[in-house]
Formats: C-alpha cells, sequence, structure tokens
C-alpha cells in the first residue's frame, strides 16, 4: 500500500503545484514509483509545470464519472519512467467531485504507486476538504510572510478535523515546507523568520526553499525544478526534503548560511 | 483648534441564559390541549410567568395550524417565546421567533394531583448530608488552537497548553489560561462573571474581553506586547500586572 501526501496551503501562489511536481520527481528518480494527481479542477496548471498539457485526454473528473478507466487517464512521464500525472479537468469545475468519486481513485491508486501526491487547490471549500480527505500525510507549503502563515494555520486546523484519519481518532501527520525563502529579506525584517514560523505553526519542518529564479525558469520550460537541474539550490532543498519524506534524518540549512538551522540554534544557546 | 476627545463607552455584549419550559405537542393536537387543559386545571398560574418554548420537532403542522395552537395556547395564557424544531418556512413575523441549541435540564415538576401524605418517619436517623461542594468545570486543551477555530466552553475555565492563533477565538464563561501566545481573542466571563480573567505567557492577543467589556489590540498598550501578563476587570476599566 502506498502513503498518500497532501500538498496544500489554504492562500493561493505559494507554491504547491511547483513543489508537488518537484517533490513527486525527486520521489520517483530514487526509484519509487509516483503519481501525482492534479485536484484543482477548472484551474489546472500541474500538467503544464510537468509538461504533459499536450497529452492530456482524460483526467480525473472522466475517471470519477466513470466515463474513462483509469489507466487511460494516467499520463506517464518521459524523462522519469516511474513518473505518472493524472491531471485535473479544465472545463468542468469542483463540484464534480464526489467524496465517493474521490476516494474509489485514490485507493486505486494506493494499491499501485508507493506514493500519491495530491496537489490541493487553494482555499478552504470542496476541491480543497476533498483533497486532504484521504491523506496520510500532509505537506503545508506556506511563504514566510503573515497572510501565509495564518492561512497554514487554519488549514492545519482543518487537517486535524476534516480528514478521514482526524475523524478515526488517528494521528494526522504534517509536514512544513517553507518556500520562496529569501534568507536577506528575512534578516532586513522584510520576511519572518523561519523560527517565528515554526514558533506560530509548531509542525515539524520538512524543508526550506530558497526564493530563486530556477524555479520560475524550469516552470516555464514544463518541468520540475527537481528534473531541470539538479544541482540548483531549490532542487537540493527538494530532494533534500523527500529524502526526509521517506525517513531520512537530514540536518536542515537555511538557505545563505553556512551553519545548519540546527548548529545555529547550538549556537545561540551557547553564546 | 477645538477637537473634543470623547473617550468612546464600550458596548456591553452579554449572554444570559434562562430556564425554560418546553412543551411538546403531541398529534392530535385537540386530545393533547385536553390532556394539557386537565394539567393547569390542577394547579391555576402554573403556566403564568413562565417562558414556554414549544417544541414541535417531529409533528408535522402546516402555518395555520401552527397558528392555531399557538392562538389555543395563548387563550389559555400560556404564552410562548419561541419555536423550536419547526421549518423556517413555517414561521412567519406573526409567529413566536425559532429557537435553537437548547439543552436538557431536570425535568420541572409538573403539578399533582392531591398533596402526597407523608408516611411517617420510620428512619430515625437524621442523615447530615454536609452540603456538595460546588466545582467549577474547566476543559483543558493540550494543542495549539488554530485560526478559524472556536473554542466555546460557557461553563467555566478554559486552559490551552500552546497557543492561540491569529484568528482563532476562546469564548469561556470563567477565567482563560493560556500557556503559550495568544494571538486571537480570548473572550472570558461571557455569562456574567466580571471577576474572571485572562492569563497568558506571551501577549499579542486581537482582543480581548471580560464580562462584555473589550479591548482590541490597538487599545492595548505597546509595553505589554509579548509580556507575560494577567488582565481582570476593576469596575469598567482593564487593568493589566505582569506575571513575571
Amino acid at each position: 500500500m502506498g502513503k498518500v501526501i497532501v500538498v496544500t496551503s489554504g492562500k493561493g501562489g505559494v507554491g504547491k503545484t511547483t513543489s508537488s511536481a518537484a517533490l513527486g520527481a525527486a520521489l520517483a528518480k530514487s526509484g519509487d514509483k509516483v503519481v501525482v494527481v492534479d485536484f484543482d479542477v477548472g484551474l489546472r496548471n500541474l500538467d503544464l509545470v510537468m509538461g504533459a498539457e499536450r497529452r492530456v485526454v482524460y483526467d480525473l473528473v472522466n475517471v470519477i464519472q466513470g466515463e474513462a478507466k483509469l489507466t487511460q487517464a494516467l499520463i506517464r512521464d518521459k524523462r522519469v519512467e516511474t513518473l505518472y500525472l493524472l491531471p485535473a479537468s479544465q472545463t468542468r469545475d469542483k463540484d464534480n467531485l464526489t467524496p465517493e468519486g474521490v476516494e474509489k481513485v485514490v485507493n486505486a491508486l494506493k494499491s499501485v504507486f508507493d506514493w500519491v501526491i495530491c496537489d490541493s487547490p487553494a482555499g478552504i471549500e470542496r476541491g480543497a476538504t476533498l483533497a486532504m480527505r484521504h491523506a496520510d500525510v500532509a505537506i503545508v507549503v506556506t511563504n514566510p510572510e503573515v497572510s501565509s502563515v495564518r492561512d497554514s494555520d487554519r488549514i492545519i486546523g482543518l487537517l486535524d478535523s476534516k480528514t478521514l484519519r482526524a475523524e478515526n481518532g488517528e494521528h494526522m501527520e504534517k509536514h512544513l515546507l517553507l518556500t520562496r525563502y529569501d534568507s536577506a529579506r528575512a534578516e532586513r525584517g522584510d520576511m519572518l523568520k523561519v523560527d517565528d514560523v515554526l514558533e506560530i505553526l509548531s509542525i515539524p519542518l520538512l524543508g526550506i526553499i530558497p526564493e530563486s529564479m530556477d524555479v520560475l525558469r524550469a516552470s516555464n520550460l514544463g518541468s520540475p525544478v527537481t528534473l531541470a537541474d539538479d544541482r540548483s539550490a531549490p532542487s537540493i532543498a527538494y530532494f533534500e526534503a523527500a529524502r526526509r519524506l521517506k525517513g531520512e534524518n537530514l540536518p536542515i540549512m537555511i538557505p545563505g548560511e553556512k551553519r545548519g538551522f540546527f548548529g545555529k540554534i547550538f549556537g545561540r544557546k551557547a553564546a | 483648534m477645538t477637537a473634543v476627545l470623547t473617550k468612546p463607552r464600550p458596548i456591553r455584549l452579554k449572554g444570559r441564559s434562562y430556564l425554560a419550559l418546553t412543551l411538546t405537542p403531541e398529534l392530535p393536537i385537540e386530545d393533547w390541549l385536553v390532556r394539557l387543559d386537565e394539567l393547569a386545571a390542577l394547579s391555576a398560574g402554573f403556566f403564568l410567568r413562565r417562558p414556554v418554548v414549544l417544541d414541535v420537532e417531529g409533528i408535522d403542522l402546516d402555518r395555520t395550524q401552527l397558528r392555531e395552537l399557538v392562538g389555543e395556547l395563548c387563550t389559555r395564557n400560556v404564552r410562548i417565546m419561541g419555536i423550536e424544531g419547526a421549518r423556517t418556512s413555517l414561521l412567519g413575523a406573526d409567529l413566536p421567533p425559532a429557537i435553537s441549541g437548547g439543552r436538557s435540564t431536570s425535568d420541572i415538576e409538573a403539578p399533582v394531583a392531591e398533596p402526597i401524605k407523608e408516611a411517617a418517619v420510620s428512619e430515625s436517623i437524621i442523615r447530615s448530608d454536609p452540603l456538595p461542594i460546588k466545582t467549577t468545570p474547566s476543559i483543558i486543551v493540550t494543542q495549539p488552537v488554530r485560526s478559524g477555530q472556536s473554542l466555546f466552553f460557557p461553563e467555566g475555565d478554559v486552559t490551552v497548553i500552546g497557543s492561540v492563533a491569529s484568528g482563532a477565538e476562546i469564548v469561556a464563561g470563567g477565567s482563560i489560561h493560556i500557556y503559550g501566545t495568544l494571538r486571537g481573542r480570548a473572550l472570558a466571563g461571557t455569562m456574567g462573571n466580571a471577576s474572571a480573567r485572562i492569563f497568558c505567557s506571551k501577549l499579542e492577543a486581537e482582543l480581548l474581553a471580560i464580562d462584555g467589556f473589550y479591548k482590541t489590540a490597538e487599545d492595548m498598550g505597546p509595553e505589554l506586547r509579548g509580556k507575560a501578563v494577567q488582565i481582570w476587570l476593576e469596575g469598567e476599566t482593564f487593568k493589566v500586572g505582569s506575571l513575571t
């Protein structure tokens, strides 16, 4: 049985789709079988970021409504053969997602793939709640600024109450992925610092992705950043986050600082 | 330059609960009214000056029938203050308002037919049970309270081990204790308890209220930000004391 991950944030434009694609590709590159599911029905973007927009025939809504089989809708990536995409529909809206349909699709994917990554739409309505409903693990994508942090806090509350795991009284594993982090601006006080965000959200940190032009460039080329250039700073950060997801214990580096995050904490305590 | 600075007087927002008598009519209504009359005959004025709620959940009445029923009750001096369990379409401006969220309490004693003659006291030992000690109920929350979450506990004190996020809300009948940062709203003593207090390890609150008096973040002095404090009410003013 594979693990179902929801990539969510509440706020739009923080990097859910980019992170879903990058983490999916990074996990697939390590040999795991990965499917990335676009839940943003009506505003689909994941196919563009993954460079598969010209190969979409059937989509998630077709599968849920029984118009196509799951195998017909899945698109295999041309660069990494264990990476698949289940695109969202662009012509329908989120009302076409039914709880029963989503459950059926997620369970079917879980039995075949090692990782099912659900790219949630922004907001806290139907699309977002259905994307998180069947998740085992949640990745909360947050930018270091107040509105994003507050929205993430709201989403964490929903993850603890509206998911199947929470309703069954089980623990919902949650990780924070801090994206678009600019150390210079954080130092100047234009952005929240890592410690501040962690203090407010109080969930474990999965990784810090530095703000970088490489991410935008890769997206425009239709390639997850982890496939476009695996030596760029954001790429390395995503690869490390993927390894942490798989259970590895790696120290977290704050971009732009030589010392590790934990070294920094200890350094401060000794002073 | 004659700007007059008036101190805005806060508006008191208070909740209050009353014990209401709930009548649950049964079909057919005529028979039920006969039984009600029998009950009322046992004790004249039983319904007088009592708030009465009509619970029509599960019985099929149309608007005319409901209006007739309320009228019938009115002629018996039973004044209905609210109707529970009715479809909103049933209730118009001429009917009592819809009411919901009631909690059951013990049955109100109905008048009995004859005063029961007490049997002779068979036990000579007079039991002297001490009066039960009245405890204030309280709850403890061990998780952070997230944005958008509202914790409503009118019965007593709330203790949070963790932070209360911006956009979250704690409403307590008693005091509020937060072992973490208070970034959201804390409303203590909402059921009319002026002696309730708010305690927190770090004050970053958006709004504080005790017994209906409130203060927004803007009205709080900057010197209190980030401090461990307790807040209480003295008359109509907020007092803030350091906890360290």
